[in-house]
């Protein structure tokens, strides 16, 4: 299906939810309120007609004044695909998890939760990925300053600092 | 009588050093860890497989535990995670130990030098080292020679020495 048919059905659905398609290359990219993402996300998975039945990746921006996640999916039996973003204020990044519609966001969401301090609310393992608990920090943001060790281990080599 | 094709013990004397025949033991007996970190893993691989076949030097025996090993290839990228556990597998092995830094990252941290904030930049910030071999990754016949210039120290040390 063509992806501004894609976009009038979630249109009629949504109403004001869906704020704008974005004409970018290669993927234009729709931007969605975040309140709305659970709905809008389990009407795509369930919509025969729509199918999307995989999220190829799930992953988190920082936009300077706001966050992002993008959601990039494809539905194997139509072979067409959307990208979805759903911009979050800086000061409270919240989104509701899509992890009950996709399993593979699980592991997508830790990721950037850990790196970009997004809170994924009802997330079923809300556990860092990649990083250890006792992390300070979210290390792709762009505002992040790093430490000056860790557990005792520079950050730069004592040659490095002039 | 005692003739060449019986060992009877009888047959003769070498004289030399404890340092020598010592030295000569171990240089030629470095039992590497298996460990690798990255891509240049794969190289440390190559080197043991048949090719350049690292048996040739004595040091082909990869032990799966550090309790067995002399020698630490660290190859690959050392992130800060991971260097927890380089100390104690070092800490774990017995003495004599030597380690082998290879590749750009476990140098200086590589590509990742600037801007990371995962990786340690350089393994002779948490163990001592006393090889490095440069390059990205390098090549078998450079991890040979860098086992070779290690032999070679090695070759120079007394059992008298503290260090």
């Amino acid at each position: 299906m063509e992806i501004n048919r894609i976009v009038e059905l979630l249109k009629d659905s949504f109403g004001d939810a869906i704020i704008e398609l974005a004409e970018t290359k290669p993927d234009p990219y729709l931007k969605v309120n975040k309140d709305r993402i659970t709905d809008i996300c389990s009407y795509l998975s369930q919509e025969p007609q729509l199918g999307f039945d995989t999220l190829m990746i799930l992953s988190g921006m920082d936009l300077g004044d706001k966050l992002a996640v993008v959601y990039h999916l494809y539905s194997l039996q139509h072979k067409h695909r959307i990208v979805l973003k759903a911009e979050l204020p800086k000061d409270n990044p919240a989104v509701h998890t899509v992890e009950s519609i996709w399993q593979a966001a699980n592991w997508f969401e830790r990721e950037a939760a850990e790196m970009y301090g997004i809170t994924f609310i009802d997330h079923p393992d809300p556990r860092k990925l990649l990083l250890t608990e006792d992390w300070i920090g979210c290390p792709m943001r762009k505002d992040y300053v790093y430490p000056e060790s860790w557990h005792g281990m520079p950050l730069k080599r004592p040659a490095d600092e002039k | 009588m005692v003739t060449n094709d019986t060992k009877t013990g009888e047959s003769g004397i070498i004289l030399t050093t404890a340092d020598y025949a010592i030295n000569w033991a171990r240089s030629n007996s470095l039992w590497p860890l298996t460990f690798g970190l990255a891509c240049c893993a794969i190289e440390m691989m190559a080197t043991g497989a048949a090719k350049y076949d690292i048996d040739r030097f004595g040091a082909g025996v990869f032990r799966p535990s550090p309790r067995q090993a002399d020698l630490m290839i660290v190859a690959g990228t050392v992130t800060f995670k991971m260097a927890e556990l380089i100390k104690r597998l070092y800490a774990q092995m017995p003495e004599p130990k030597y380690v082998l830094a290879m590749g750009s990252c476990s140098i200086s941290g590589g590509p990742f030098s600037k801007d990371s904030y995962s990786v340690l930049r350089g393994v002779d910030l948490i163990v001592p080292v006393d090889v490095f071999v440069p390059g990205c990754p390098p090549r078998p016949e450079a991890l040979l020679e860098g086992l070779i210039k290690l032999q070679g120290i090695i070759k120079k040390r007394s059992i008298i020495d503290k260090k």
